[in-house]
């Protein structure tokens, strides 16, 4: 029998993420019980898909987990084969695939800021509804939007699933001149993505709750290179990132959580602004001083602003390359792979992306195991939806009005449930014992 | 000679996912980029969860276009009624035309379908992935992976005609 203050909300599908996953909270008494995030997007078995298949392709098979942040996917797995097979880049090949993370990280995020978060902040319903009212402010977002994949173009061919990042290098290099238009086209749309900023930072709603940010750290902010760092002030080698996951199971949803070190934390924009900032563009920082005064922030609203800054980033940093450097054709043979296992870091928009695989004497892929951004942000946002109900029913709000809250707080993350339902290894343990991977 | 449907000033559409990567929907939403203020004039949004939260609807649907090939029961149900409440219904992507690369457990050897069995009969999941067409009458494809932009546009043009919508 149902009491005064005892109820479930449910939301069945989530609007304006990507991918599908549903919301189930249950109060007793007006004690939050539970709060789950129920992924559920159908597995598709990529990581079983891919054994026995060349490890020269193989990243271009795995970029199809993901359609939004397929980029990400596609150079954390060639970088993981080159790892495995002691390949090194050149230094023109790491240049062009930071603009290509560059030119998916301010397509990726314009998407999720202004197609799917802007309307909560303009308290509209959809992009469409803004745009009866003020059409300047949408055909500004869409020129950022289109701005980034107009850079993925030129220099990866696509912005989803792209063809010319391969193992070894790039199979074009963009001609110069071509460079320099797409900096011209980049330098319209900063202003918008600064005014975009404004707009964000005056709308971050207060959710506070403390927990912990892991990201790679590196001299110029980039999303490839450099070391995984706490906000507990310690960093640890790449190499070894498995071993501080424990993977936590949620026999109710397709995808599954990890801890660090034994602790829910967080991965994605927030995390690398408050452990990175301070290696952001010089003329980022000078036009966004103000803003980053707000980190280091536990407001996991404040993703949404850091998404907003990083838009900005990426288009200084690409403005800066594509008009400085002088890019040649380099000869691409096919390269010579080796028996090994190797690991791949890399920052996608939603935060760290790790893949670990061994090629056998064949150039086969033996396995692949991959931790995915979403995964490992499931029991952070977990607590954060516990928290949101039990402080909305403290002050007495209303079931419909704690489902909207709800919704907020899953979009702020960002998350991505294609990415999602990737994992580790296909074995069910009850919820609560844990195993270490 | 006539449209084949009445005469429309905007067509209403439904953009539905199943099992993929939807990388068809993120194209689609790049195709805004130049598209929006041409296409609002002529579309209605009816269903798609990617743009709008409020009002989504299946119901009296001039077109649905369906991202992703069907891995489950509950999805197969979901896709014949689109297709009672649909007049055109087009498959728009590799998983949606193919089956492939969400079907790739179809194939799997039998060591590897007994690693998987436990998490298919917990989500009651189908023997095998299918393609659209398999479970419903298909008018169009847009192939691809991602979907061929230029065969996305000539068909999106193809349903304007087929509504007279100028």
């Amino acid at each position: 029998m149902h009491k005064e203050g005892d109820f479930e909300i449910k939301v069945d599908s989530l609007s304006k993420i990507e991918g599908h996953a549903d919301l189930e909270v249950k109060v007793k008494n007006r004690k939050v019980e539970y709060a789950h995030l129920k992924i559920s997007e159908s597995k598709r078995f990529f990581t079983q898909a891919v054994r026995g298949k060349s490890a020269l392709n193989v990243a271009q098979v795995v970029s199809r987990i993901c359609g939004t942040c397929s980029i990400a996917h596609l150079l954390c797995c060639i970088e993981a084969v080159e790892n495995a097979s002691g390949i090194i880049p050149s230094d023109q090949t790491m240049v062009l695939r930071n603009l290509t993370m560059d030119g998916l990280m301010i397509r990726d995020h314009a998407m999720h800021l202004y197609l799917f978060c802007l309307p909560d902040v303009m308290n509209a319903d959809s992009i469409l509804e803004i745009a009866e009212n003020d059409r300047e402010l949408v055909e500004k977002a869409f020129e950022v939007k289109s701005a980034g994949n107009e850079l993925s173009k030129i220099i990866a061919g696509r912005a989803v699933h792209p063809p010319y990042p391969i193992v070894g290098g790039f199979s074009r290099v963009p001609p110069n001149d071509e460079a320099r238009k797409i900096a011209h086209l980049l330098k319209d749309a900063r202003d918008h993505a600064l005014e975009f900023a404004d707009i964000f930072r005056d709308a971050m709603p207060l959710f506070e709750r403390k927990t912990h940010f892991v990201a790679l750290k590196n001299q110029n902010y980039e999303f490839i290179g450099g070391e995984l760092c706490s906000s507990e002030g310690y960093c640890i080698s790449r190499k070894n990132f498995l071993e501080h996951l424990n993977r936590v199971v949620k026999p109710y949803s397709q995808a599954t959580g990890f801890e660090f070190e034994g602790r829910e934390y967080m991965v994605g924009a927030l995390a690398r602004m408050n452990l990175n900032r301070e290696a952001l563009h010089p003329d980022t920082k000078r036009d966004l001083s103000s803003m980053l005064a707000y980190f280091p922030s536990n407001n996991i609203y404040m993703n949404n602003l850091a998404q907003a800054i990083e838009i900005v980033n990426c288009i200084d940093h690409a403005i800066e390359k594509l008009e400085t450097s002088d890019f040649k054709k380099e000869q691409i043979s096919l390269p010579k792979l080796a028996a090994g296992e190797g690991v791949g870091v890399i920052e996608a928009p939603r935060g760290t992306l790790y893949y670990n695989l061994k090629i056998n004497n064949g150039g086969l892929i033996d396995y692949i195991n991959l931790v995915i951004p979403t995964a490992q942000n499931m029991v952070n946002m977990e607590k954060d939806m516990e928290k949101i109900v039990q402080d909305n029913l403290d002050v007495g709000r209303s079931k419909e009005r704690i489902r909207v809250e709800l919704e907020r707080i899953i979009r702020a993350y960002d998350p991505c449930m294609s990415c999602a339902t990737h994992f580790l290894k296909v074995r069910w343990i009850e919820e609560g014992s844990r195993k270490r991977t | 000679m006539g449209l084949p449907f009445a005469k429309k000033d905007k067509i209403s559409v439904a953009w539905v996912t199943f099992a993929c990567s939807e990388d068809s929907s993120i194209l689609f939403l790049e195709l805004l980029n130049q598209h929006f203020f041409e296409w609002i004039k002529k579309l209605e949004f009816r269903h798609c969860r990617m743009l709008k939260e409020k009002g989504n609807s299946l119901d009296d649907i001039d077109v649905a276009f369906i991202e992703g090939a069907i891995a489950t029961e509950e999805d197969a149900k979901k896709a014949k009624m689109i297709r009672e409440n649909a007049k055109l219904v087009v498959s728009v992507g590799a998983c949606a035309c193919t089956g492939m690369p969400s079907a790739q457990r179809n194939v799997f050897d039998e060591k590897t379908k007994e690693e998987i069995r436990l998490v298919i009969e917990r989500f009651g999941h189908m023997e095998k992935v299918h393609p659209i067409k398999d479970i419903i009458k298909v008018d169009y494809e847009v192939p691809g992976c991602p979907m061929d932009e230029k065969i996305f546009l000539e068909t999106l043009e193809r349903c304007f005609k087929e509504f007279g919508v100028k």
